[in-house]
């Protein structure tokens, strides 16, 4: 059975049909002379997109893992609380900054302690702390295509509670990546309940990807769980050792009395979940870390 | 010696286009004088042609058609008479103010960075036209010379010495004086009943004739007609106040037109402040307000003012009056002025200009200007005092910090820095903060939390696994907002895991407060 595959018009003017019938070399010769498509650039001829410069997240297990944290990319990481995300996020913030990079973090449910960026060696100086706000009043109009689910019937008042954070933060976030000449933007959704964290629509990540792309930024969002969805380019997980209470919380024993306990840190793991750069084959999907309280010296 | 003068005719009227430039094409008088009384006292060439003379009363001029009035503004010349000056020095340290309207610059030696004496006088009238103002140059080998021509030949004129006589002749006798007044009348009312008209008839009569008729006085005048005068230039070194004023004739109500107004002085002061090679680091805005009182079913404005000021401090020195704008801009969205506005005033506290050059292989970082306007418009967003980088206290009271503006790292310390190596540390356990802190409801077994339930977060509640504390902290014992808390490091089972938090007790109220979550 023979069909219609392309018609078009060629130079000559008269209109030609080209079937199925004919060998595909032949077909895709006699295509290249339609002066339309000759213009159009095959796949196979398509040039490869160069590998993203990726910097250290301050943590070496993380960069073993990983490779480092892409510029000019959306990077995700997600988890359960006291799972080590804001520890992995203070550590990132503290080497860029430490790397005299300009950096902003976008913190929608104003949760960032100074003393433990302070412990973890924040350079303040480099620090853009932008604290989102519920009851402001200053709330700019809402954008159509943003908020279009933020205004469904059928969310429900917790998620409401937080849409003008979500609003904030999305407009914050485009402002702040329009400015250009940040080395980190960093979202932390950490507190956001998951079905508001969903509300945010695709579209705005879409926008934020392609804001980002050829900059030398790096996009870092924390959350309770993916939420970019195909739009992070690295996603990973943490979580901490749940089997068991003493494997997780280091008790220490030898300098204090035996009724006595110290919180001296968290034993966490890292799941590599996705990647869209190139990375080595051999290398783990997991790796462990470990945190220490700001007091433990 | 080469000496130059800058001349404005009508300068009352040029301070008023020197702020509204789109009047220029119009006919436009100054008016001066107390209401009902007002008169004519300066008016432009186009409203001259039309037929107006100066003297003429309200009444009359409001008869002509597409005529603009204005009410004479003391701010408004001074502030167009800085811009004279500012266009003078910055060709010239040698600035004489001779007049108002009228300044005079030592030029000589200047022909290796300007060029030729023409193409200086060329330059100077385009920059005074760039300050807002239209002015005559001209350049001679004498002060008064370049004055005199400067008055009588509009444009730029060039004289070159030994011409003065001869290039002067044909000038009235009015540019001999500097303002009108009695002695000028009489003096011209005498020359015309000799039938001397201009400098020419006047320079060619006896000294002596004229030392016996007119006194010392008309010996001087003379001799300024023949162009022989001699005398130095008295130097002036003016402050480096760089303000601007406009005087409303209606109040403003609305933003809108208050920035189409900013904008123009804004202009103006950014032109000045090139001039100077200079930038500015603060700006102060400064509204006089009028109250609107009901009186009689109408609202009228009272005549008492109220000042509204706002002030810009920028954290580099910047010359770019859009980036301004926009800041004055979100500030008064931010901080509305309440009332109309009568009166506006603004000044730029001068700064020596940034000259800072990125390095090739420096960490990227964000324009000033650009980031300034993106935190400007940030804050209108979430709120001020909500956007910047943080300042911790020397304290260990709870949330001992505060925000302070954003400024990243300049090139310079950037540079310091970068040699350096990165410190790689363990990774320390962050805590989450719950603002406000969530009030709880802890049961105590043996002394130690045991169960915990608390209303606002529904994860924080059940049995207490572990616990670690308490750890006492007290301070500001002498002060009125004293504190002291016991904090317990506790840890959940919840769904998802366990979750680690931290439990404060206030000691003065008793009360048990989540005040975050290790992460």
């Amino acid at each position: 059975m023979s069909s219609l595959l392309v018609c078009a018009q060629p130079a000559t003017g008269r209109p030609e049909a080209f079937r199925t019938t004919e060998k595909p070399a032949l077909l895709l010769k006699r295509l290249s002379t339609v002066p339309h498509l000759s213009r159009v650039t095959p796949a196979s001829r398509l040039e490869v997109r160069p590998a993203p410069e990726t910097v250290s997240s301050g943590i070496a297990e993380i960069d073993a893992l990983t490779g480092g944290l892409p510029r000019g990319c959306l990077t995700e990481i997600y988890g359960p609380a006291s799972s080590g995300r804001t520890s992995l996020l203070l550590a990132t913030i503290a080497a860029a900054t430490q790397r005299q990079e300009a950096c902003a973090l976008v913190d929608v449910s104003d949760a960032f302690d100074p003393q433990s960026a302070a412990a973890a060696k924040v350079d303040f100086k480099n620090l853009l702390w932008v604290r989102c706000d519920p009851e402001s009043k200053k709330n700019p109009p809402r954008r159509r295509g943003d908020t279009k689910k933020f205004s469904s019937a059928q969310a429900n008042r917790s998620s409401r509670a937080w849409e003008p954070c979500l609003e904030q933060t999305l407009k914050t976030t485009d402002l702040l990546l329009q400015s250009s000449g940040l080395g980190l933007i960093a979202i932390d959704l950490g507190d956001i309940p998951l079905e508001a964290a969903r509300r945010i629509p695709l579209t705005s990540w879409f926008r934020f990807r392609r804001a980002v792309e050829n900059t030398p930024t790096v996009l870092l969002v924390v959350g309770q769980a993916p939420c970019a969805r195909t739009c992070a380019s690295l996603l990973l997980r943490m979580e901490g050792q749940h089997s068991a209470i003493s494997p997780q919380l280091s008790v220490r024993k030898r300098k204090i009395p035996e009724p006595a306990q110290l919180l001296e840190g968290l034993n966490l793991q890292v799941e590599f979940v996705r990647s869209r750069l190139e990375r080595k084959p051999a290398q783990s999907d997991r790796a462990a870390l470990e945190t220490r309280a700001a007091w433990t010296g | 010696m080469s000496f130059a003068a800058i001349f404005v005719p009508d300068f009352p009227v040029e301070a008023v286009l020197h702020l509204e430039p789109e009047l220029r094409s119009r006919a436009v008088v100054v008016l001066e004088g107390k209401p009902p009384l007002q008169k004519i006292w300066a008016l432009n060439d186009n409203a001259r042609r039309t037929g107006l003379e100066i003297d003429m009363t309200r009444l009359q001029a409001e008869a002509w058609p597409d005529l603009v009035l204005r009410c004479r503004s003391a701010l408004q010349e001074s502030a167009a008479h800085a811009a004279l000056l500012a266009c003078a020095q910055s060709f010239s340290p040698r600035v004489e103010d001779t007049a108002c309207d009228t300044v005079v610059l030592d030029i000589s030696g200047m022909e290796s960075l300007f060029g030729p004496h023409a193409k200086l006088a060329r330059d100077l009238a385009r920059r005074a036209s760039d300050l807002g103002v239209e002015a005559n140059v001209a350049v001679a080998s004498n002060p008064d010379v370049a004055t005199i021509a400067a008055r009588g030949f509009s444009g730029v004129t060039v004289i070159a010495a030994g011409q003065e006589q001869e290039r002067l002749g044909n000038l009235p006798l009015e540019v001999l004086f500097a303002n009108q007044n009695n002695e000028r009348n009489q003096f011209l009312d005498t020359l015309e009943r000799w039938g001397i008209r201009n400098l020419r008839a006047f320079a060619a009569l006896p000294e002596m004739a004229i030392s016996e008729r007119l006194g010392k006085r008309g010996v001087y005048l003379q001799k300024l007609a023949r162009g022989a005068t001699s005398r130095t230039i008295v130097p002036v070194d003016p402050p480096l106040v760089f303000e601007e004023v406009v005087e409303l004739e209606c109040p403003l109500v609305l933003l809108e037109p208050l920035a189409f107004l900013l904008n123009r002085l804004l202009e103006q002061i950014c032109a000045r402040l090139s001039a100077r090679a200079l930038a500015t680091q603060e700006l102060r805005l400064k509204l006089e307000l009028g109250q609107e009182e009901e009186s009689g079913g109408t609202r009228v404005l009272a005549r008492r003012a109220q000042t509204f000021t706002r002030t810009l401090r920028l954290p580099v020195p910047m010359l770019d009056a859009k980036v301004f704008l926009k800041l004055l801009q979100l500030d008064l969205q931010a901080n509305p002025p309440g009332a109309p506005i009568k009166k506006i005033w603004l000044s730029a506290e001068p700064a020596k200009a940034r000259a800072a050059q990125g390095g090739l292989f420096l960490p990227p970082s964000p324009e000033p200007e650009k980031l300034e306007l993106t935190l400007a418009r940030i804050s209108g967003i979430v709120g001020e005092g909500k956007v910047g980088s943080v300042e911790l206290l020397d304290t260990h009271r709870p949330e001992g910090f505060r925000i302070e503006h954003f400024t990243p790292a300049t090139p310079e310390q950037k540079k310091s820095k970068a040699n350096g190596d990165l410190d790689r540390n363990a990774v320390i356990t962050a805590l989450r903060m719950f603002r406000p802190r969530l009030s709880a409801t802890v049961t105590l077994r043996d002394g130690k939390p045991a169960l915990i339930s608390c209303p606002k977060k529904k994860e924080v509640q059940g049995e207490v696994i572990w616990q670690a504390g308490p750890w006492r902290s007290s301070g500001d014992w002498w002060q009125p907002n004293s504190w002291a808390r016991d904090e317990w490091d506790i840890a959940l089972q919840t769904h998802a895991g366990v979750a680690l938090y931290r439990l404060v007790r206030d000691l003065l109220t008793g009360r048990w407060f989540v005040e975050g979550t290790y992460d």
